[in-house]
């Protein structure tokens, strides 16, 4: 077996006042050995950031470790002095955020940044500083080193962030990166890009990686080792391979069955009802039980101990004691199946040619000197109760076709036909009346809701200023609303920040229901939120539209949420639509090199899974100034003489199946 | 019956404290502005910072009645209005000299020819009116009567305070059902949400100041007297009420004028925001203190053409006072103005801003119902951190002359005249000192109680805490 390189052993961190403590991390055990990757997986808020935070010792104020040990490379890091410490931070423990945007300055060039932390660790190097910066710069993969070092942080795209900030991180030569959701903020073919560089690295350097993560997928793909975090403990370890042929922990069974996938389309996805259990109350039981569905009594009144079931899995949960438990009875979980759709040919909305371009001004006098052509010329129809999925990296304008559907921007050019209304030409009055007919979901459900107000308030205010019912029924209306989407009436009284993350994206979609839309836009609904609350919300949109007859314009870099509810896709590249067609065809027969790639980026939660990731070059252009011809050429792989020059037509692959490239022509 | 004499400033001032108690009410049922009161409230320093505030603001009020007393034969005092605090410290506003005294002086500080009883002139320092008349032998007895009368103003205020101090820990045990000790015991330790020790603490301070001053003031002058024999102690009193009404009303001038176009220029943006944009950046290059000089001579001018519609003295210095709140509140409007557009623009980019638009919401009824409300933490922050910095304003301005009315009491005044006592030989400084006593302590206790609401309101300390 190869030497350890880090472990920690029962620690404890706490958070806020001696009173009335946050237990954040409560008794966690890991060990890292070299040259492994090591993964942390669990939902928001379980501790895995704050385990991290603890071993380098970045605790915030309030924060404390208690208890424990933390032994990295022979030395026993809690025991250090602050000045030591800083020589281990960044030095042989390199740590990469999740936010690369933020952990850049943005007024240093870049090269600096690096060099501050190369001159921190090689103080002998001196002169060579500028040699050494270009290297690292080369390692992570950034073309034309040279130049980029000179550059501020603006002027890079977010995975070539997240890159500097990897290069910064191998300043110190570490032997164990802790990369803190290293991908999340970036897209799928970014993410593929970065998490083979840290692959790559990992092989050369033979450094070891702690990935903390809450997506399956990533784990799969890179991790060797995995640690399951539930509300401040471990739950589960476990080889990557074993783990993904049979989980042993009820909380790691669940994560599994509330991922969404095509297979999964008629039936509702599993939800783990609840959410993590406030970590300030004191547990008299196993954490998990009230969110368990084989929980029996005993779980209740007993604190289920660690057991080690071979060298490398251990799991902590009462089914795996010494003298094992039969599990409890097991919750029914309604899987009925969803009635078919029915597929109308009646079209509820039309779009066509739809433009939207922002000017560029310059000087005092805002002169236009040119346009961000955001949404350019697109067309896409959603028939009555379906959902059409509108895919793409951030940036491609995604969002600004559904506000400019909204007329939430108003279009520079094109027509949206909701039913015999044209939308574009409405104005005032009528147009506010038409805004009934169409609602939108937005991605962060925190700051869609007005703190300030009630979730009563908030949920009647499209009643009130559709002029719908009298005070009384609006109040009735509310609370039949929020029952629809699973929540008590009395919620009314109380105010959004008293909800869960799940909950409020509930509230958000009982807002939009309120004045009976036919077509929601849903703008990345759960993007934000983790896997398991994730079902919940589609399994939600899925009963609602079975119910009401609803039309979804679905948008999201989600590739399983569109397997899971989308009845067509739309892929988007810059303004434009690649390729659409239905579900099935587009994500089982993509034939556009663009979606191709995008596909094959896409995580699969499955270690054995042998997937050729296609590797998109370079970042997605500018809108304010798109390449010629086809706006995909420079990063496609199957590139042709005239894609640089003629923007390809549209290819009809069957009666649904439609694709923009000269490939296929 | 004495006549009630309503001044422009004296409504206003009740306007305002209306107002805020309908603010408080409305702060009471939203948790979202009570919970940042509460963490004020917890705050020691903030709690013993308001309550010399509320000293102040007392003294102010009452000094904000204004009547008319009856005339009793006395024709020189039925063509003066009076205010309630002038009714109850009339010994000091009353006993009035000749000229300067020094603090506690039984002696005028200028010698004077006096004609003795055998009709020789002599030239000393004559005994004062009122100061230390009660004493037969003034080398022999003034020491002594100082100590004297100091310990028994202080033991006056010791008893008032342990006997209000008694009932209020009586109260609070009934409250609370325990025994007084206990109730002691947990003040003392802070276990209380609200700082009582602080609290009782800085009133025992209070009180022991306020019956020794008290105590003196009613024998001797205290802080001495000014060039025409007034009782600085009296002048430093009335000034209160001048800083706190231009603290508070310019304030309450601009802030109509900086929400609205704020929120509008940040809310509407395009030719709207240029419109105001352009408004307060061409008012900000206009240096202020000269558009204060211009308006402050232009009221002065139509004030003597039009003496005779002012009934007194008093109503034409008060309306003077409320143009300068007004001018300066012109000038100062700007700052949280930009504030305003700033965090607006920040607003309307908010999902649930957008959500409203999606709804078919009108556009002021979103201003008034999302905006608004997420943007009222920082007029309150601005509201109070600018009070001190318009008390300290108003004194350099009317050092320049182009504050408050003359024979208005304010603490720029006192030290504009003290200007000329520094000169002397030997110098005059109790005029300075007194102004400077009182407005340190005002602006001191302003500046740490709005540090207080500060840190309580700003949304990105909170996190942290």
């Amino acid at each position: 077996m190869s030497e350890t390189l880090l472990t920690i052993a029962n620690l404890k961190t706490r958070l806020g006042d001696a009173q009335h403590p946050i237990r954040v991390v409560d008794g966690v055990d890991i060990t890292i050995n070299k040259g492994e990757t090591f993964a942390l997986l669990g939902e928001s808020g379980c501790g895995k950031s704050m385990t991290a935070l603890s071993m380098m010792r970045l605790l915030p104020p309030s924060g404390r470790v208690i208890k424990g040990r933390v032994e990295f490379a022979g030395i026993n890091l809690l025991s250090l002095s602050e000045r030591e410490m800083r020589g281990v931070r960044g030095g042989s423990m390199g740590m990469i955020f999740q936010e690369p945007m933020t952990s850049l300055n943005p007024v240093l060039r870049i090269g600096e940044q690096i060099a501050e932390s190369v001159r921190l660790h090689d103080k002998q190097l001196r002169g060579a500083v500028d040699d050494r910066v270009v290297a690292l710069l080369d390692a992570v993969g950034i073309p034309d080193p040279t130049r980029r070092a000179r550059e501020y942080p603006h002027q890079l795209s977010g995975g070539m962030k997240q890159r500097v900030m990897i290069a910064m991180a191998l300043a110190g030569r570490p032997k164990l990166l802790i990369a803190d959701e290293p991908t999340t903020a970036l897209d799928v073919t970014i993410q593929a890009q970065v998490l083979k560089l840290l692959k790559g690295l990992q092989q050369e350097t033979d450094m070891a990686i702690l990935l903390i993560t809450h997506d399956l997928g990533v784990v799969a793909e890179t991790a060797d080792r995995l640690a399951v975090m539930y509300a401040g403990q471990i739950v589960e370890t476990a080889e990557v391979d074993g783990f993904f042929k049979g989980p042993k922990h009820p909380y790691s069974r669940k994560l599994f069955d509330s991922l969404p996938d095509s297979r999964k389309r008629d039936e509702k996805l599993a939800v783990i009802e609840g959410s993590v259990p406030s970590l300030d109350s004191y547990f008299k039981g196993c954490r998990f039980t009230g969110r368990c569905d084989v929980s029996s009594d005993r779980c209740h009144r007993e604190i289920p101990k660690w057991r080690q079931l071979d060298e490398q899995t251990g799991v902590r949960c009462l089914l795996y004691a010494y003298d094992a438990m039969l599990p409890g009875e097991k919750k029914e979980q309604d899987t009925v199946l969803h009635s078919p759709r029915r597929l109308t040919q009646e079209n509820l909305l039309n779009v066509q040619n739809l433009k939207v371009h922002f000017p560029i001004q310059k000087g005092i006098f805002k002169r236009v000197v040119g346009y961000v052509r955001a949404v350019d010329g697109i067309d896409l129809s959603i028939p009555k109760g379906t959902t059409l999925a509108l895919v793409g990296e951030s940036g491609c304008g995604k969002t600004t076709v559904g506000k400019g559907i909204l007329q939430l921007i108003r279009p520079t050019d094109g027509r949206v036909q909701l039913e015999e209304d044209e939308l574009t030409l409405l104005k005032g009055e009528a147009l506010r009346r038409r805004r009934a007919d169409m609602q939108i979901i937005f991605q962060d459900p925190m700051s869609s809701m007005n703190p300030r107000m009630l979730v009563g308030n908030i949920i009647a205010e499209g009643m009130q200023a559709q002029r719908m019912y009298n005070r009384q029924q609006r109040e009735n209306r509310v609370s039949e609303l929020l029952q629809q989407v699973g929540l008590s009436a009395d919620a009314a009284k109380r105010y959004p920040h008293e909800f869960s993350g799940g909950q409020r994206q509930r509230i958000c979609v009982a807002r939009a229901l309120a004045v009976e839309p036919r077509l929601i836009v849903c703008d990345e609904p759960t993007s934000a939120l983790d896997v398991s609350v994730q079902a919940q919300i589609l399994n939600l949109l899925k009963q609602l539209q079975n119910e009401l007859d609803l039309s979804y314009l679905f948008i999201t870099h989600n590739i399983s949420v569109v397997s899971y509810l989308a009845d067509q896709v739309a892929v988007m590249y810059l303004g434009r639509i690649v390729e659409k067609g239905n579900v099935d065809e587009v994500l089982k027969n993509p034939a556009h090199p663009y979606t191709q790639a995008l596909l094959s980026a896409v995580p699969v939660p499955d270690p054995n899974h042998q997937s050729s990731i296609i590797q998109l070059e370079g970042d997605m252009p500018s809108p304010a100034n798109p390449p010629s011809g086809c706006h995909f050429h420079p990063r496609c792989p199957a590139a042709k003489k005239n894609c640089a020059t003629e923007y390809p037509h549209e290819t009809q692959l069957s009666d649904s199946h439609h694709v923009n490239c000269w490939l296929v022509t | 019956m004495p006549e009630l004499v309503i001044l422009s400033t004296d409504a206003l001032i009740f306007l305002l404290v209306i107002l805020a108690s309908g603010f408080t009410r409305y702060a009471s049922k939203r948790e979202h502005l009570r919970a940042p009161w509460r963490e004020v409230a917890r705050s020691k320093v903030g709690m013993g910072a308001l309550l010399v505030l509320s000293c102040f603001v007392t003294i102010g009020l009452l000094d904000s009645i204004h009547f008319r007393p009856e005339a009793n034969g006395n024709t020189k005092e039925s063509a003066e209005v009076l205010s309630l605090f002038d009714k109850l410290v009339t010994p000091l506003r009353m006993y009035q000299e000749k000229t300067y005294s020094a603090p506690l002086a039984a002696y005028q500080y200028t010698k004077e020819n006096a004609e003795l009883a055998n009709g020789t002139t002599r030239r000393d320092y004559p005994r004062l009116e009122y100061g230390g008349s009660h004493l037969q032998n003034v080398e022999q007895e003034w020491g002594s009567d100082i100590v004297s009368k100091s310990l028994l103003g202080m033991s006056k205020g010791l008893l008032f305070w342990l006997l209000s101090t008694l009932l209020f820990l009586f109260w609070r045990s009934q409250r609370h059902r325990a025994t007084i000790g206990n109730t002691l015991n947990e003040l003392w330790a802070f276990q209380t949400e609200i700082p009582w020790r602080t609290l009782l603490i800085t009133a025992g301070v209070i009180c022991l100041l306020g019956f020794w001053a008290a105590e003196l003031s009613t024998y001797y002058h205290l802080l001495g007297t000014d060039k025409v024999g007034e009782d600085v102690f009296y002048q430093a009193l009335k000034s209160i009420r001048t800083g706190l009404l231009i603290g508070t009303l310019t304030t309450l001038v601009m802030l109509p004028a900086a929400i609205l176009l704020g929120i509008m220029a940040g809310y509407f943006r395009g030719w709207v925001d240029d419109l105001i944009q352009y408004a307060y950046t061409t008012l900000n290059s206009i240096p202020g203190v000269l558009l204060i000089a211009a308006a402050i001579l232009m009221m002065q001018i139509y004030m003597s053409n039009h003496e005779e519609q002012f009934a007194s003295l008093t109503q034409r210095a008060d309306l003077r006072l409320l143009f300068l709140c007004m001018i300066l509140g012109v000038t100062s409007w700007t700052g949280l103005c930009r504030m305003l557009r700033g965090e607006t623009f920040k607003m309307r980019e908010m999902e649930y801003v957008q959500a409203a638009q999606a709804f078919g919401v009108g556009n002021f009824t979103i201003i008034g119902r999302h905006i608004l409300p997420n943007v009222l933490h920082i007029v309150l922050i601005t509201l109070v951190l600018d009070f001190s910095g318009l008390v300290l304003a108003e004194a350099v301005l009317s050092y320049v002359n182009i504050g408050v009315d003359p024979t208005m009491n304010s603490w720029g005044n006192m030290i504009n005249s003290a200007r000329l006592e520094m000169a002397r030989e030997p110098i005059v400084w109790w005029s300075l000192a007194a102004a400077l006593i009182f407005m340190f302590t005002l602006v001191l206790s302003a500046n740490l109680f709005s540090d207080v609401v500060r840190d309580a309101f700003d949304p990105r300390l909170r996190s942290s805490r």
